[in-house]
């Protein structure tokens, strides 16, 4: 018998200036609770000054198993990266 | 951490299909890349996983109780402040491990109610009893000193949600520690009768502490299984030397005697040397005939059960929030 509030996902923003970034998950019976939640599960130490709270149920995520066929492609544009071009050495600021 | 009595199923014998994933899993180990959730994993390793982070868990939580019962008793604002933030902590770190435990599928409240019902096992030593002040500096010393020294290690498991919810509670670990023992160094430099209580807190909880780590290498079946797969990087007895190592000079330190008439150091290994442990008593109290397990059972259960109004209740207002949110969009 599982009677658990639903899953949220916690990001926290460490500092101004940063990004939110994931932190762990809790259950709550709404996002009002959630966030209540993750403050006291989550930034007890002043670990965050912003808190995001994403249903889990919400999230939209890319299959391991195909993360050749996601991320392969871009393994062969070398030329994407700045390495690829070769320029002289006397010429400067480039 | 607490989960000495883990059995581990064996992973079984995989037709020929599943030879390779195996290979394919055991490789991206070998080469100390992490797992993440919706990675493939042998359904043994899924299930080692799930038990010991859950009896984690559950360690922690159970490992409120017995200091909770001294909030209000505490000597001092002060002691009782930090007295609460510890116990907080406690229960935050049951939180972030079932929700890693939840990572691989299974319903805390699953898990919880495992626990309720008597099926899930947690630390043997939150089976003792806090008889006095001394007991509370005595677990913040050796009881969260032993857990730190099982922990630190932990960091580095394997599996991705584990070790980045080790990570968050060996940073918080350090300060129950050293909160116990500047509990015991005001008492070992207090009256005579609370050097006394201090000596008697050490007496009592210098065994039950060493078997926190669990059985000796030579009775634990299912390192090695968990040594392969990163689970686990040090043996039992590797980790209880350790503790050993660095607690007895503390305890010298405070001027107190180690209960262990055996102990000595060795000077040409460069560790202690201690004395047999009693396992008859470890297995008993892990079995359920502990001096505490009814109690705080019997608490948990009460603490479910007293709660159980306020989770409906918001479960009901959640409810109806969304019902007249609803209501609004379609009018
Ligand atoms: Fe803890
Ligand atoms: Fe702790």
């Amino acid at each position: 018998m599982n009677e658990d509030w639903m899953l949220y996902e916690v990001f926290i923003r460490a500092r101004s200036g940063l990004e939110h970034k994931h932190v762990g998950s809790l259950h709550a019976a709404d996002a009002r609770m959630a966030l209540e939640h993750a403050r006291d599960t989550y930034t007890r130490r002043q670990e965050g000054v912003s808190i995001w709270v994403v249903r889990s149920s919400e999230i939209l995520a890319s299959d391991p198993a195909e993360a050749d066929a996601l991320f392969e492609p871009a393994r062969d544009k070398v030329y994407r990266h700045p390495t690829f071009y070769a320029i002289p050495e006397e010429v400067k600021n480039l | 951490m607490y989960t000495q009595a883990l059995d581990a199923p064996q992973p079984p014998s995989a037709p020929t299909d599943e030879r390779e994933r195996l290979e394919r899993f055991q490789a991206r180990i070998d080469a100390d890349e992490k797992i993440e959730p919706k990675d493939w994993m042998p359904e043994a390793y899924r299930q080692t996983l799930i038990r010991q982070i859950a009896q984690h868990a559950h360690s922690e939580i159970v490992g409120m109780l017995p200091e909770g019962n001294w909030i209000t008793r505490a000597p001092s604002l002060r002691r009782k402040s930090v007295l609460i933030a510890k116990v907080q902590d406690e229960g935050g770190h049951g939180m972030y491990l079932y929700s890693a435990a939840e990572t691989l599928g299974v319903a805390r409240g699953e898990l919880v109610a495992q626990l309720l019902i008597g099926r899930a096992k947690y630390s043997s030593i939150f089976n003792y009893p806090t008889l006095t002040w001394a007991d509370i500096g005595t677990i913040g010393w050796l009881v969260d000193g032993a857990a730190i020294m099982n922990q630190i290690p932990l960091c580095r498991c394997s599996y991705g949600p584990y070790a980045r919810a080790m990570v968050r509670i060996c940073k918080e670990e350090s300060f129950h520690q050293r909160q116990g023992y500047e509990i015991m160094l005001t008492l070992a430099g207090g009256s005579a009768e609370q050097r006394a209580m201090a000596q008697d807190a050490l007496n009592r909880w210098w065994w039950p502490s060493l078997m926190m780590f669990g059985p000796s290498d030579t009775d634990s079946k299912h390192t090695a299984q968990s040594m392969r797969w990163k689970i686990k990087r040090f043996t039992n007895d590797e980790l209880r030397q350790r503790f050993i190592d660095a607690t007895v000079p503390q305890a010298e330190y405070l001027g107190l005697m180690v209960p262990d008439p055996e102990l000595r150091w060795d000077e040409t290994t460069g560790h202690y040397v201690h004395g047999p442990i009693d396992w008859s008593e470890f297995h008993a109290v892990l079995k359920g005939d502990g001096p505490c397990n009814r109690e705080r059972l019997a608490a948990r259960r009460a603490a479910h059960e007293a709660g159980r109004w306020v989770r409906e209740a918001a479960a009901a207002y959640a409810e109806k929030q969304a019902a007249s949110a609803r209501d609004a969009q379609a009018g």
